[in-house]
């Protein structure tokens, strides 16, 4: 029942952290779950929190809150993009 | 190889070069280079550090390159950006498309970029006199890419 979440760039600083291997909690079965759960762990947390500028990725793929997420996902969350 | 994500520098010529070698059925060969500029936002920049989410960018990136050669017939295509540390003039990427004639090849560049600058993961540190502080994401940038969703081209 574990994911393994990828925080990058200005979340990542902010977060502190790149990588954490995440055990699901019940009631945590979609990417927007996940975020609000991973949001109300602390202080710091609240830059996954509602109202901020995060977009997320399930497998590698561009993802919405909605989506689901399943063990041995790989999800990642970050700011928008801003390459090229 | 389409699609590269490399801390090197690389050879536009040569990559122009090899868009169209032995191809003799293409008219048109199209290119985008983008380069850091010395300054952001009215700060000056000494340089940048672009990050990336190795895996995921390679993926998006060719996943672009796929929906450009549904939406135009092209010849080729070959898109590469680096990561890492970059100073002022350094390019940042490359974007060449051939095709038969200039239209196709024109916008089907212009669509990676403006997909490219929206959807694949990259993000831009900037190290200014007053610090180092993350690019952040323009509007500018999102009605580029949300054009070519309106079905005019």
């Amino acid at each position: 029942m574990t994911v393994k979440i990828l925080y990058f760039a200005s979340l990542k600083e902010a977060l502190g952290c790149a990588e954490e291997s995440f055990v699901l909690p019940s009631g945590v079965s979609t990417v927007g779950e996940l975020r609000s759960f991973l949001a109300d762990r602390g202080e710091k947390w609240k830059a996954l929190g509602e109202g901020r500028n995060v977009r997320a990725a399930r497998n590698q793929r561009m993802a919405a809150a909605a989506d689901p997420v399943l063990p041995g996902d790989e999800i990642a969350f970050f700011p928008p993009v801003t390459g090229g | 190889m389409t699609v590269s994500v490399q801390a090197e520098d690389f050879d536009v010529g040569a990559e122009i070069a090899a868009l169209s070698a032995e191809r003799n059925e293409v008219g048109a060969v199209a290119t985008f280079v983008g380069l850091v500029r010395d300054v952001s936002g009215g700060s000056s920049v000494g340089a940048m550090t672009l990050e990336h989410y190795p895996g995921m960018t390679e993926k998006s990136l060719e996943e672009i390159v796929e929906q450009a050669c549904t939406r135009w017939s092209l010849h080729g295509v070959r898109v590469i950006h680096r990561f890492g540390r970059l100073e002022p003039g350094d390019r940042i990427v490359f974007v060449g498309v051939a095709g038969a004639h200039r239209g196709e090849t024109f916008a089907a560049c212009e669509f990676i970029m403006d997909y490219l600058k929206t959807r694949a993961p990259f993000w831009k540190l900037e190290e200014t006199p007053e610090g180092a502080h993350w690019v952040d994401a323009r509007d500018s940038d999102d009605s580029a890419a949300a054009r070519w969703e309106q079905g005019s081209r």
